[in-house]
């Protein structure tokens, strides 16, 4: 028996039109819908498919207040056995890491999974960071995951290429596209979700070490300069002589 | 306490993106008053060691130890960590390259350090407040975030600052480290690296498609006009979902965030998910037969026109160029 941990979050649809608040101090979550975050879905997918035919179970973790049980139960949905919510603010990297390595020291995993990165910091640091906490191996960015009894072949992301690793149980590792294809729940899943079990944990006290203090959006850009489609030696004369870029 | 970055290379081979990690700690380090170190692991000539002197190392701390030849992140950050605390550094600097994310967060609990992750431009240290922009929401926003721990790691993103060298050769020094068993779990069995492609997250010009193309059948036009550029190829999330690229290449706020110097966008209509990641490319080209495409609002240069009709005198007019240059 497998026991895969998934770690979730709570972000903002990527249709989402950022803009802050409290001059720009504050995310606006005003009419914003929050999902799971799409690297965790690969993750959740591929943890699902690992576990499938009684060869294991899948528990997602999420460190988040109340309002996102919505998303925990998405998760239950598509498939997850069971579900743990951190009761607290996820106040950066350090702190989600240290509550997930706090709960996973209490309740032992194989595999724990996360996304790469998520979809509002995107950071890649969770994944790393349980794995030091836990002094077990992490890999921040595969493509692809297999199991073969006590121990994984993963593909890591290289610039330019590919790394092939054979790492034994227990490790981390952040999933992105390649690993496995989103899955949808279907009706009988989201009736299903209802009853899952989904445990709440207060948080463990823990020092952090970096505070968000203002946000702001890219500088907007000039008008286009559009140049004849009949004659595109303009826009190399232009991408040469005005922008400098070749 | 001086500032330590880690130099990181592929193959043996230092990349730009190393140059401009060095060059950023650097500056750190000058604003500080301090000098800069920087620590190479692996198997790279004496000479290039050195050279990392010309973009403001003082010293190289040079790790050559067999076990160590190839990256393994658990095992190279505790060598980072051990280095930082031999060196007395209180401010780390490495790249946000595939590795670096993958040693940052482990270096960051070694050191009991804040990390940020994904700077864009150098830190503000006034005051003792330690601040540093960095990218977030996908691309869409920048955060500000202040570091409140004593240790610092800052992540650079590639092309995100300017390399600066002309210093003189650096002092290179061998740097021993112990190294423990179970840092030793993962086992590298094969890494396959293109030798004669641009790597996307790298790479200073980018020639991307979307389903504008109509087909990966299409694709050689876009993989010739970046080869004459010496750009890498990229392409939008539809392309990439319907498997007429490689994942890798996808471009947007699910995909990979790049900041080239120079963006080409040929068919790709301009969906905010992509927009997000390519937001901080420093010049944007859009190439698209619908003048009323979203792209269009973000670039620099545009061409309205049919991709099939444009790219071809394209490519003409680039061959051109570069035969007059």
């Amino acid at each position: 028996m497998t026991k895969i941990l998934v770690c979730i979050s709570n972000v903002p649809d990527t249709t989402t039109k950022i803009t802050f608040t409290d001059n720009n101090t504050q995310f606006n979550t005003n009419g914003v819908q929050f999902i799971l975050n799409p690297y965790d879905e690969i993750a959740l997918a591929r943890a699902i498919e690992l576990t499938d035919g009684g060869k294991g179970s899948v528990t997602v973790i999420n460190v988040g207040e109340a309002a996102t049980d919505a998303t925990i139960r998405k998760a239950l949905a598509i498939g997850a056995t069971d579900a743990v919510r951190i009761n607290a603010k996820p106040h950066d990297a350090w702190y989600v890491a240290y509550q997930i390595a706090e709960y996973v020291k209490a309740n032992p995993f194989d595999l724990i999974l996360t996304g790469r990165e998520s979809i509002d910091y995107n950071g890649s640091k969770v994944a790393g960071m349980l794995g030091e906490l836990l002094d077990i191996p992490s890999v921040s960015i595969i493509k692809k995951l297999d199991l073969d009894g006590s121990t994984a072949t993963v593909e890591r992301e290289i610039e330019g290429g590919k790394e092939v690793l054979s790492i034994p149980m227990p490790f981390v590792a952040g999933t992105a596209e390649g690993v496995a294809e989103p899955k949808i729940p279907n009706m009988r899943g989201i009736m299903g979700a209802r009853t899952k079990p989904l445990t709440v944990v207060e948080p463990a006290e823990v020092k952090t070490f970096s505070e968000v203090l203002s946000y702001e959006t890219p500088a907007p850009r000039g008008q286009v300069k559009l140049v004849d489609a009949g004659d595109p030696a303009q826009l190399v004369e232009l991408l040469h002589t005005q922008a400098r870029v070749i | 306490m001086p500032v330590l970055v880690y130099a990181e290379n592929a193959g043996g081979k230092f990349k730009k993106s190393t140059f401009e990690a060095v060059s950023y700690a650097k500056a750190i380090a000058d604003a500080t008053n301090t000098g800069l170190t920087a620590i190479s692991i692996g198997d790279v000539a004496a000479a290039d060691l050195a050279a990392l002197g010309n973009y403001g190392a003082e010293k190289v701390l040079n790790v050559a130890n067999d076990k160590l030849k190839n990256f393994v992140n658990q095992a190279y950050a505790s060598v980072i960590a051990e280095a930082a605390k031999a060196e007395g550094a209180d401010i780390v600097v490495l790249s946000n390259s595939f590795s670096g994310r993958g040693l940052a967060p482990r270096i960051g609990v070694k050191l009991q350090a804040g990390v940020a992750d994904g700077a864009v431009a150098l830190p503000s240290i006034e005051g003792g407040k330690f601040t540093v922009k960095k990218t977030a929401f996908s691309g869409k926003a920048f955060a500000t975030v202040e570091l409140t721990s004593a240790i610092k790691v800052v992540s650079l993103t590639p092309n995100s600052y300017k390399v600066v060298d002309g210093g003189a050769d650096a002092a290179v020094e061998d740097f021993a480290v112990e190294t423990k068993e179970s840092d030793f779990k993962a086992m590298i069995k094969d890494i396959v690296r293109s030798a004669d492609k641009v790597s996307l997250p790298d790479a200073e010009i980018v020639v991307s498609g979307g389903r504008g193309l109509k087909g990966p059948e299409n694709w050689g036009l876009v993989e010739e006009l970046a080869e004459l550029l010496g750009a890498a190829t990229a392409c939008s999330k539809p392309v990439s979902d319907a498997g007429w690229r490689p994942h890798s290449e996808h471009v947007g706020q699910t995909g990979i965030a790049v900041s080239p110097n120079l963006y080409i966008a040929i068919g790709i209509s301009g969906a905010i998910q992509h927009l997000a990641g390519v937001s901080s490319s420093k010049v944007i080209v859009v190439i698209n037969k619908d003048a009323d495409a979203p792209f269009f609002k973000v670039a620099d240069y545009g061409i309205v026109g049919d991709a099939f009709e444009v790219l071809p005198k394209l490519i003409a007019a680039v061959k051109a160029y570069k035969a007059s240059a």
